[in-house]
């Protein structure tokens, strides 16, 4: 156990059992009202293949400072039950001077769970809640955590109270016993778990996962249609769209298959509306001769891929950064694009803004790759800015004499499109290679010249500062690309306090490739470290069939579920610099 | 009933200046006649029109229109027509398939585009071959047909567009005959005008690949009852009928899809507000 009044930054709680049993509401609850009291976190949840019920376990992270990414180890397991430990003792390591909260009616802790080194505690968690009327142990729970991190009760019952109201006063006032009963317990165990104080100059948090961030991105670039087919762990952003759509004047569309969801986006896109679809790999796949076409008839359209463990159905919950390939490969013939992704949950937002600007600008499909472990992750951050990304599609109005030609041959490569009412516009829009009018063609001229105007288009277009995330500097890089990001600032973090600079250079242009921003920024590099989530290393491959990366290499890279964390890519880092 | 009035538009407005690719005598000649005259008789202008098709001869159509149109990829006309519909409910929108495009690739879309009733008129140029393809069944196809691909034929029962269009909640249900440019004509007329998603079946002949379908001609014939909006009595007689019966078999009263909007109107700045804590 932590030396007594030892006061951490952050601190990592999981609350485990079985389904039904609440962890996650506990978690949520305490997350918000660390919110409100001027911390940052993060919460994730580990759900079980049950659609139902099941094991569940809330993960959480809460600090005094913005945090990016979940930690590998915990401080502090409590087990409403040990039904699924067996399960969830891999997932949710214990620091050695971590604390166990075990009910002693649940049963020994098991052996995967202990062998930690943790403390043990013992609170007899459903006792406590059978001796209150309505009374649950997911409550004392939520009160126990609260009280080993010094979260202030407050908060913590001003949640709750919005988060049970709707089951009734009793609920209510059985949930504020709990939580007063839970923080007491605590007061009667060791302290070492406070969190340091908290963050008052920047108030005013939200609270969002990554998919709703997406949702909002997407609205705020400016989409106004949408079509959906369910899939974890996309689903999210579909269901935050459709009411957000409705009531912004906008319209959802739930398709039959992804095989219509895409091609409804591109029809609304070609009717003027800036448009949008969510899915994961499985769904990407159906997509992909869609956005052939649309890459080939030039009409923008933006489908966001929530990647998980791959191939084929996988693993539907859990992450992975293997969908790269498809992204950017997996279209036939040669069909110019724009792949994005996002860093961290909060660049979620960012990130699918600038996507549907990108589309939207050069007429073209843009594939934003998040993840789940940004997507279903729930995070405390500050008030995003606002951006200046907007839909802005260059049209045509009608106004110019001579023949209006939809695939015109432009010195950026982007021609006014006409969209359906402007009298003179008319045109049909093509997958057949096409002249300039839009009429199909075998001619070699126009294939040549529709295929460079395609790229040029792409490959010209100013990305500006927004390809990439750079922090640091060194000799030694990490470099990275999409949800890697967080657990790579954390690593360079704290090999800053050994002495040890790294610089991270993390990319979130990831096609077009921007070799020539990509490289300067690895000028003076010496030995980089690339890091990703893919069996094959595929971001690895990109790279290299794409530029000469200076320097000494290696990589680190495997697949999920096992999602790579901070320590471990600092401990490489070390490992380099101390041979 | 007062009389509409006249529309100010002829046909050839609605007529590119694009060659058809088709091959001389083609039936689907006729259909792109029957659809330009209709839209004249409609009198919307032609800036107001899509024509959004798939891949096929006959889905080659939007090209030759002097609308808006969309050539897009092999079955999915229908979810391009319904984004588009839905998006921009201001237009007059027309899918277009042939058979192989419409009931084998985009089979499942045809059976949700009724069920979803967005008010837009689907036009199938049923021909019971992959024309484009040279020569292949398509699900429309008798069992006994002979080709390279299945000799001997499929062994198959065809399928029935129109009782799979009533049975999954078409509104509008009629099959006509290209030769017969009036009924055709008519037909499409009344089936854009009818609220929610008509399905037009227009049998147009493949006379390179099926030379035995010039006999159209001599076996069509007008539906001998009169249409109806119970879809029982549609279905029964549908059922019944030898697939050459034409005219408007069945016009339902089912309301049109509409998105789902929110009685509240808010700017993103109210939705913002959700996640503030
Ligand atoms: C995904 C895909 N598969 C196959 C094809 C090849 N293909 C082109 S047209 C066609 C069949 C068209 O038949 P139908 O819809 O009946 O139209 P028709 O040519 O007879 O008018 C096929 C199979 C394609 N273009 N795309
Ligand atoms: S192949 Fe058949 S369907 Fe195609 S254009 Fe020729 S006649 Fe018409």
């Amino acid at each position: 156990m932590t030396a007594s009044g030892t006061v951490k930054k952050s601190v990592s709680i999981a609350i485990a059992g079985s389904g039904g049993a609440g962890a996650i509401t506990a978690g949520a609850i305490l997350l918000e009202a660390a919110g409100k009291s001027g911390w940052y976190g993060m919460m994730n949840r580990s759900v079980g293949p049950q659609i139902r019920g099941g094991e569940a376990a809330a993960l959480l992270r809460l600090a005094n400072h913005p945090v990016e990414c979940m930690s590998e180890e915990y401080d502090l397991l409590i087990a409403i039950d040990w039904k699924n430990a067996n399960r969830f003792a891999a997932e949710m390591p214990l620091k050695a001077d971590g604390l166990i909260v075990s009910d002693p009616s649940a049963g020994e802790v098991p052996e995967a769970v202990g062998a930690s080194g943790a403390a043990v505690a013992e609170i007899a968690l459903k006792e406590l809640a059978k001796a209150i009327p309505g009374g649950r142990e997911n409550m004392i729970a939520a009160g126990l955590a609260a009280g080993f991190i010094g979260l202030s009760i407050d908060h913590l019952i001003e949640v709750m109270t919005t988060k049970l109201s709707p089951k009734g006063d009793a609920a209510v006032a059985a949930g504020r016993i709990c939580l007063e009963a839970g923080m007491a317990q605590a007061a009667r165990h060791p302290k070492g778990f406070e969190i340091g104080a908290a963050d008052l100059k920047n108030q005013g948090r939200w609270l969002i996962t990554g998919n709703e961030a997406v949702g909002l991105g997407a609205v705020r670039g400016g989409v106004r249609f949408a079509a959906a087919y369910p899939i974890t762990p996309a689903t999210e952003i579909l269901e935050w769209l459709a009411p957000s759509l409705a009531k912004i004047g906008g319209a959802l569309v739930q398709a039959e298959d992804e095989l219509s969801s895409i091609n409804m986006a591109i029809g609304a896109s070609f009717g003027g509306r800036a448009a949008i679809t969510a899915t994961s790999g499985p769904g990407l796949s159906l997509m992909m001769e869609s956005l052939g076409l649309a890459a080939a008839s030039e009409v923008p359209v933006v489908v966001v891929d929530v990647m998980r463990c791959g191939p084929s159905t996988g693993i539907a919950t859990k992450s992975e950064q293997s969908d790269l390939n498809i992204a950017v490969y997996g279209f036939h013939g040669d069909a110019p694009h724009v792949v994005v992704a996002p860093l961290t949950v909060a660049d979620c937002l960012y990130t699918t803004q600038w996507a549907v600007h990108l589309a939207e600008a050069m007429q073209v499909p843009a594939i934003v790759l998040s993840d789940q472990s940004l997507g279903q992750a729930r995070v405390l951050m500050k008030r995003p800015v606002n951006l200046s990304f907007l839909a802005n599609r260059k049209t045509y109005d009608g106004k110019i004499d001579a023949a209006y030609n939809r695939y015109a041959l432009t010195a950026d490569g982007i021609s006014p499109m006409a969209i359906p009412g402007t009298a003179g516009g008319q045109y049909t829009a093509d997958g057949l290679t096409h002249c300039e009018r839009g009429t199909p063609s075998t001619r070699r001229s126009d294939q040549r010249e529709q295929m460079d105007k395609r790229h040029d288009k792409v490959a010209n277009f100013d990305y500006g500062v927004h390809w990439g995330e750079i922090t640091g500097t060194g000799e030694t890089v990490i470099l990275t690309w999409g949800s890697i990001t967080g657990p790579a600032r954390e690593a360079i973090r704290a090999l800053k306090k050994d002495g040890i600079e790294v610089k991270l250079v993390a990319m979130r242009l990831i096609s077009p490739f921007p070799k020539e921003a990509l490289l300067a920024s690895l000028e003076g590099a010496r030995r980089i470290l690339v890091v990703e989530q893919s069996h094959s290393g595929q971001f690895y491959r990109y790279l290299r069939s794409n530029c000469d990366l200076p320097g000494e290499i290696r990589r680190f890279h495997r697949p999920g579920p096992h999602l790579i964390g901070a320590a471990e890519i600092g401990n490489r880092i070390r490992d380099w610099q101390n041979p | 009933m007062n009389a509409p009035l006249p529309s100010p538009f002829k046909a050839r407005d609605y007529r590119s200046d694009v060659a058809p690719v088709w091959c001389p005598g083609c039936g689907d000649f006729h259909v792109l006649m029957s659809i330009t005259r209709a839209l004249a008789a409609l009198g919307r202008p032609p800036e107001e029109i899509a024509v959004i098709s798939g891949i096929g001869c006959s889905s080659r159509i939007p090209a030759y229109t002097n609308c808006y149109g969309f050539h897009g990829v092999h079955g999915r006309s229908l979810a391009l027509a319904t984004g588009l519909k839905v998006a921009r409910q201001d237009l007059t929108v027309l899918a277009i398939s042939g058979d192989g495009d419409g009931y084998s690739i985009g089979g499942n879309h045809f059976l949700h585009a009724c069920r979803r009733n967005v008010d837009m008129t689907y036009i199938v140029m049923d021909n019971r071959v992959y024309g484009m393809t040279k020569g292949q069944p398509s699900p429309t196809t008798e069992p006994d047909w002979d080709s390279a691909l299945s000799p001997g034929g499929t062994g198959l029962g065809p399928f029935h567009p129109l009782v799979i269009a009533l049975a999954s909640g078409a509104n509008f249900v009629a099959r006509e005959f290209s030769g017969d440019l009036k009924g055709s004509t008519r037909t499409i007329l009344e089936a854009i005008r009818h609220p929610g998603f008509s399905f037009v079946e227009i049998l147009s002949p493949c006379v390179t690949y099926r030379p035995d379908e010039k006999d159209w001609k001599n076996t069509v014939h007008p539906a001998v009852v009169e249409e109806t909006d119970d879809p029982a009595r549609a279905a029964r007689r549908i059922m019944t009928d030898d697939g050459m019966n034409t005219g408007i078999l069945y016009r339902g009263r089912r309301a049109p899809y509409v998105a789902h909007v929110s009685d509240t109107r808010v700017d993103i700045a109210a939705l913002e507000r959700d996640f503030e804590i």
